[in-house]
């Protein structure tokens, strides 16, 4: 049976919802597949709007790596926006793909990529609009199956009662894997219907049903245990890893959108993984180890993704590019291949060391030097020591005053406010800091006309890292520190007028910390949110603190627990976490050794350089360290001409 | 600082063209800002040798002819590009069309001759469909518009609200028919109305001349209009209106004999 398009229903909506395009379609490198040729029918989400989930990466390199199986379709659905929400309740038009308008609800698998945990209240208006039941035990055998994927996913309790099943780690695989388990299902007539698939897809010890667990509480709300409520499931569900980049080289085809999205540009990670150890970092933890894409590889890529796609910037993407064994070798290469285009190339997560300018000028020869970004995350020397990220403050002055005495005016520093341990004093060191970059800066550039931005984010501890035991500062402890720092920056009028200063409030990032950190009790304060019109939480015009505070005061003293417990409390390591039975690799006893040692201001090392030092993750999952240098140089070594006269 | 310039000055224009372009189907809700992103990145697919502006950041050379509305649909749309080496117009019609999206669709490209795009462009023809109007209720809707010495309607521009007349700048509005689009199958009646408004400050457009219809005759389409803009152009003294590509067509003596090197 043929599932026939929502657009003529769709359409006579569009003219009355702003930037209609964005529910539209027809982006290149999109893919409309014949609906009774395909044998599984995937429907990917990223739950946020269509200009901020377009371009994310993971979703692209599934689509394509889907879309490339003869017999499997696949289509993207994005977060509509309220005004068409609105629309769409009101006319009954459902949730629908952007491929070919065909209603969610008819697919396989509706496949959620998150991010950041403030997409839930997205995901569950998707399933709504769908038609699909938000509790997951309520689905019947024409609901697709709801699968979580994404870091979030490495954590996926709050959203237990909403999802089927969740992947965690690398999807490439994952998907095929997933997708030969349907398709052999279906082929023999869906044995034992919803169950036996869902059993299915739980056997292969990588994909978790939560289903299948149950929690056990202690009298204080502390989890007690979580195990299988059946003996032919896993005790523990690990990642997954992609090995050899090389052989997964997505996207080929990037989508190229109409509508304006925030990233323009064909994007290629050049290696996945971090062991730079920065203790707050979830992605650096859960995406180990590293593995490098080739310098060929990569050249390769950037060549065809601007052929197809002409965008006119490419970002070489990865958690700390100038990490990358040829770097420099990568940089300088295309910088001489697109030297007479008008292509730009940028690296964005660059940390803080004067070699980065060097990259950054050969990326910018023919272009522009807007400005500069570095990360060192923490005001003061000791509170550096406590993230380990391991930067002086020698280091970074060193290497604002070689970017602004090579022509750059701009630099901006990034901070987080809330770490473990911080005091007031930590943060009013990077008033300190953000005074002595103008002063140095001024010397080098000869020039008062430099300016600096400090850009605060709130710290929010995650699963899978050192800091997961940690206790979070209150939203009015980071309001008055933020606010103390702005007077330090502007305690010095000359110098404070060079400095810009961004920050967010503490708020947003506690509840976020909720949703991080929480169990399945969770999933009751999302879906209260949700009801009282939470959308939107990533966007400071939609977040609501008050309504997640409320819905939180509502329903969780039902289990005497509250917002408190989940967010300000510290743990202690013999405390059962929601997540301890998802295998991330990271052995437990390392990161609380880890943990200990960031209390102590003790550093750790980056294993790519410095001996093994057991954080668990390449023994458990069978994996290695994947780095160059090669020794290859990028081909071809012609430069691209600037434009093809057609012949 | 001047070591932070580029170096080297941007090769100069050769070549203009001209050329006519549709927006049709879905990609009508594609805005003017969303088109040129994407032409943008079509000439550089199909390698097209686009002239740049001089300067720190330099601009493809693109001028485009007022664009139709974001929603409204377009047959003829007009833009005009410089290029730093000459090409077959043909070949870059038929390259730029490939490397855009099925629905912006590029129809007609000529090597521009004298005179400016824009001073060939002082009225546009529009196709305003009705859904589910009769075609006796948007005809007497009509005749009381024409019957009207001014039509006062009000629009939000980015100045606020303003009032202004949707009259008189009308040369031509008239219920062309009554028709089954093949798209809306089912029986519903479907006023279709011609329209030709001059080019006029503030501009008049189809939602304007629609809400003249509301003003004066009460005419509330239940489902939103769709709008196509069929021609845009000079206004001929018989009311027709006038390719402005048509005068480039006419053979200019330097042009052909130089020859393109973009020839099939």
């Amino acid at each position: 049976m043929s599932v026939p398009s929502v657009f003529p229903q769709l359409e006579q909506l569009l003219p009355l919802v702003s930037k209609p395009i964005q529910y539209v379609g027809g982006e290149l490198g999109a893919v409309v597949k014949d609906w009774d040729a395909a044998a599984v029918r995937w429907a990917l989400m990223y739950p946020d709007a269509y200009e901020v989930g377009l371009p994310n990466q993971g979703v692209q390199i599934l689509y394509e790596v889907l879309n490339e199986q003869p017999d499997v379709l696949a289509e993207r659905t994005y977060a509509v926006w309220p005004d068409l929400e609105a629309l769409m309740r009101e006319h009954g038009v459902p949730q629908f793909t952007v491929d070919a308008h065909r209603p969610v609800r008819e697919f396989d698998v509706l496949g959620v990529s998150f991010a950041t945990e403030l997409g839930y209240t997205n995901m569950l208006t998707a399933l709504d609009l769908a038609g699909i039941p938000i509790a997951a035990d309520e689905r019947g055998e024409d609901d697709p199956v709801v699968l979580a994927g994404g870091h979030a996913s490495f954590n996926p309790e709050p959203i237990a009662d909403f999802i089927d099943a969740a992947v965690l780690g690398d999807g490439e695989e994952a998907v095929l894997e997933i997708s030969a388990i349907i398709r052999r299902w279906k082929a023999g007539g869906r044995p034992g219907g919803r169950e036996e698939l869902l059993l299915r897809l739980a056997r292969t010890e990588s994909i978790y049903v939560p289903r299948f667990y149950d929690v056990d509480y202690l009298p204080d709300g502390r989890i007690r245990r979580v195990l299988p409520n059946r003996p032919d499931v896993p005790f523990r569900v690990a990642k997954r890893t992609t090995m050899d980049l090389d052989a997964w080289p997505y996207p080929k085809k990037p989508l190229v959108p109409l509508a304006e999205t925030v990233h323009e540009r064909y994007a290629v990670e050049i290696f996945r993984g971090c062991t730079r150890g920065c203790r707050f970092c979830q992605a650096g933890m859960i995406t180990r180890p590293v593995r490098e894409r080739s310098i060929t590889t990569v050249g390769q890529m950037v060549q065809q993704g601007l052929e197809f796609s002409g965008f006119s910037e490419v970002g070489l993407l990865s958690l700390s590019s100038a990490d990358h064994s040829e770097i420099g070798d990568l940089c300088s290469g295309l910088a001489e291949q697109y030297a007479d285009t008008n292509v730009s190339l940028s690296l964005p997560s660059t940390r803080v060391d004067a070699f980065n300018i060097d990259l950054a000028q050969e990326l910018s020869r023919n272009g522009r030097r807007t400005g500069l970004t570095f990360a060192p995350e923490g005001g003061s020397e000791r509170i550096r020591k406590v993230i380990n990220k391991m930067v002086t403050e020698e280091d970074l002055i060193r290497t604002v005053v070689t970017a602004y005495s090579n022509g750059w005016r701009q630099v901006k520093l990034y901070f987080m406010c809330g770490l473990p341990t911080e005091t007031d004093d930590d943060v009013l060191q990077i008033a300190r800091m953000a005074h002595e970059v103008i002063k140095a800066g001024r010397t080098a550039a000869g020039t008062k006309d430099i300016r600096c931005t400090v850009s605060i984010g709130g710290f929010v501890p995650k699963p899978h890292t050192p800091f997961q035991w940690a206790p979070m500062a209150r939203p009015e402890v980071i309001d008055a520190r933020l606010k103390l720092l702005k007077q330090a920056i502007n305690s010095d009028r000359s110098l404070g007028r060079a400095i810009g200063y961004r920050y967010h409030d503490g708020e947003p990032s506690l509840i976020e910390g909720l949703l991080s950190r929480g169990d399945r009790r969770v999933g009751a304060v999302i879906r209260r949110a949700w009801e009282k019109g939470g959308r939107f939480d990533g966007w400071s015009e939609h977040f609501s603190y008050a309504r997640w505070i409320s819905s939180a005061a509502e329903v969780l003293p039902e289990f005497g627990v509250d917002l408190d417990w989940f967010t300000t409390r510290e743990r202690d390591q013999s405390e059962v976490l929601p997540w301890d039975h998802l295998d991330s690799g990271l052995d437990k006893d390392w990161l609380w050794q880890d943990w200990q040692d960031a209390l102590g201001g003790y550093e750790q090392d980056d294993c790519r350089w410095t001996p093994c030092f057991d954080c668990g993750v390449c023994p458990s999952m069978d994996t290695e360290i994947q780095i160059g240098p090669t020794g290859r140089k990028l081909l071809p070594l012609t430069p691209v001409t600037k434009l093809r006269v057609p012949a | 600082m001047a070591r932070n310039q580029p170096a080297g000055g941007q090769a100069p224009v050769v070549q203009r063209i001209r050329i006519r372009y549709a927006k049709r189907g879905p990609l009508r809700f594609t805005s003017h800002r969303d088109f040129a992103r994407a032409f943008e990145r079509a000439l550089r697919r199909a390698a097209v040798p686009i002239a740049f502006s001089q300067g720190f950041t330099p601009h493809p050379k693109i001028s485009y002819a007022s664009a139709a509305p974001t929603g409204v649909g377009s047959e003829a749309e007009y833009l005009e590009i410089g290029l730093q080496a000459e090409v077959d117009p043909e070949w870059l019609r038929a390259a730029l069309d490939a490397a855009l999206s099925p629905g912006l669709d590029v129809l007609d490209a000529v090597v521009a001759g004298e005179g400016s795009l824009a001073d060939r462009i002082d009225a546009s023809r529009w196709r305003i469909e009705l859904p589910s109007v009769d075609a006796a209720v948007a005809e007497a809707a009509v005749k009381s518009f024409l019957d009207a010495e001014e039509v006062l309607v009000e629009r939000m521009t980015k100045q606020g609200r303003r009032s202004f007349d949707a009259r008189s700048a009308v040369t031509c509005v008239a219920v062309a028919g009554q028709s089954a689009l093949p798209s809306e199958a089912d029986a519903a009646p479907c006023a279709i109305i011609d329209l030709v408004v001059r080019q006029v400050t503030p501009a008049v457009r189809p939602d304007d001349v629609l809400s003249g219809l509301r003003v004066v005759a009460g005419l509330e389409p239940p489902v939103p209009p769709r709008v196509t803009r069929l021609a845009q152009g000079t206004l001929s003294a018989q009311g027709e209106i006038v390719d402005p590509l048509d005068a480039d067509r006419e053979p200019i003596p330097s042009r052909t004999e130089t020859g393109a090197i973009g020839g099939r």
